[in-house]
């Protein structure tokens, strides 16, 4: 579907200006560039305030950029949004209180109109993707954080989107939850081949989960620099190594630079 | 274990009512006031008996209004807050008006609505019923509509769906618990303003004419024979609504886990 040699993302002089004339004007973002190759895990770090999150919301079309071009699959990232060529998992899971777990996977199918069958098929598939068989049938109400997690990343990949855009989704979960999550979501990556934004404002998680980690800088919202991050492996052992504690220091260092 | 909880939440309340009727008459028995202040519940139990078929109409009647008169008022309701939480314009006539509305005493237009619809029809008790029910409906509904979080709108824009979809997907389900708070809230104004409006017309069968009839007659065990049928009303509709709620949504009543 995909051509290699088109990229996932591309963002080209990018700026966005929030209120534009009024008094309360912000420059959220100030001249992005950014390509992103396909298969690619990047994450987008910095202090709050850095446009992290707008950047995201470029990319998914749920703003419009004020200056510049962002293109998604090679089209334009309102184009990418109507044909569905990504998915967004959001720091609040956002489940559907008055839908079962399966309902809440298969909605995106249902909106795109798939077969009462396939849909419960494909369900079946993600429930085992993210390890929660056992719950079809359960309501959100039951569901811990960490879980809930797991079904709202199962929905936006119930339909195989080519690109999975992340908003700070482990935020809100406690420690040991977090990193249970980070694997899963490096498992899924490499099972499935998705491009992958996750946003985060935690410099290991950043390190340990990405290919690219893009540092940003607040006020206007900037690029720093982007750090291409090599680890031997992305496994439990990877969060113990020397590279993984450089590259840590590495973009903290390029935060601090970026706060001056 | 469900068995036993279901014993634990009925037997209190019957046990409750059973001291409160059983002090009332009690001290009606040992202070004997003039029978017309307040009459021993034995008496009104014995007046309910000696005018059943009279009681029976006036409940079925005042029921007419009551059931119609919330049905209307509520479907006016869910169609103000939809079209106030949807369209821009809607919301800036129909909410002021609506606050203009329930800032005028329902109930002392009641006289006014008899001149409108005949000082015997029952039309005119329908109507104080219809603007009393309205106005907790369309606020409630209403903020349950817009009350959604947000990042599930993003979530339905993401995969690029149209308004309609999502106030049929997200906005209603998200209403429904403020809905059916509204509705049990209406469920009892409903009884008040039927019976309060017969006070001043409508069929002289109905409730509120056999309370304000009865009084006059000084005959009171009647007018609380009245009084309670119509609080049986008002308890029946209210588990009406409380079932509907439960049979409606029941995803809202699983244990929370927290």
């Amino acid at each position: 579907m995909t051509s290699q040699n088109v990229p996932a993302v591309e963002i080209r002089g990018v700026s966005k200006v929030f209120n534009p004339g009024g008094s309360n004007e912000v420059l959220a973002l100030e001249d992005i560039n950014l390509e992103i190759a396909a298969g690619d895990f990047v994450t987008l770090i910095g202090p709050s305030g850095c446009g992290k999150s707008t950047l995201l919301r470029l990319v998914a079309a749920l703003v419009g950029s004020s200056s510049g071009e962002v293109l998604v699959n090679g089209k334009s990232a309102d184009q990418a949004r109507l044909d569905r060529d990504y998915s967004m998992v959001f720091q609040k899971a956002g489940l559907f209180d008055w839908r079962n777990v399966a309902r809440n996977i298969e909605l995106p199918l249902e909106l795109m109109g798939w077969r009462k069958s396939a849909r419960h098929r494909r369900s079946t598939e993600m429930l085992e993707l993210v390890q929660l068989q056992d719950f079809a049938r359960h309501f959100p109400q039951q569901l811990s954080g960490g879980m809930a997690q797991r079904v709202a990343i199962a929905r936006a990949m119930s339909f195989n989107p080519a690109l999975l855009l992340m908003d700070e989704p482990f935020g809100a979960l406690d420690e040991m939850t977090r990193e249970h999550m980070q694997n899963e979501v490096l498992r899924i990556w490499s099972e499935t081949n998705t491009t992958v934004i996750f946003v985060t404002h935690s410099i290991s998680e950043a390190v340990f989960l990405s290919t690219k980690v893009v540092v940003m800088s607040p006020r206007p919202g900037r690029i720093a620099a982007v750090l291409e991050n090599h680890l031997e492996s992305r496994d439990d052992t990877a969060r113990d190594s020397p590279e993984f504690f450089a590259n840590v220091s590495e973009v903290r260092k390029l935060l601090r630079a970026g706060e001056n | 274990m469900k068995q036993l909880s279901n014993f634990v939440q009925i037997w209190p309340p019957l046990v409750a009512t059973a001291i409160a009727l059983g002090s009332w008459e009690f001290l009606l028995w040992i202070t004997q006031p003039d029978g017309f202040v307040l009459p021993p519940p034995t008496e009104i139990a014995a007046a309910v008996g000696e005018n059943f078929a009279t009681i029976t109409t006036a409940t079925r009647v005042t029921g007419f209004i009551i059931v119609t008169g919330l049905v209307a008022g509520v479907l006016l309701g869910i169609t103000a807050a939809l079209l106030v939480t949807t369209f821009r314009t809607a919301n800036e006539t129909i909410t002021p008006l609506a606050v203009a509305i329930n800032a005028i005493p329902i109930v002392a237009l009641a006289p006014i609505f008899n001149f409108w619809f005949g000082l015997l029809s029952p039309r005119s008790n329908q109507a104080v019923v219809v603007a009393l029910v309205f106005f907790p409906i369309v606020i409630n509904t209403a903020r349950g509509l817009t009350e959604v979080e947000p990042s599930q709108i993003e979530l339905m824009e993401s995969y690029g769906v149209r308004k309609w979809r999502i106030i049929r997907e997200v906005r209603i389900p998200n209403a429904m618990p403020f809905f059916f708070t509204a509705l049990k809230l209406a469920t009892s104004l409903a009884v008040i303003a039927a019976i309060v409006a017969e006070y001043f017309g409508g069929r002289q069968d109905a409730l509120g004419n056999i309370i304000t009839s009865s009084a006059g007659l000084t005959r009171y065990a009647d007018a609380w024979a009245a009084v309670l049928a119509g609080s049986l009303l008002g308890i029946v509709l209210y588990g009406v609504a409380v079932l509907a709620e439960r049979v409606t949504m029941p995803w809202y009543f699983l244990a929370r886990r927290s």
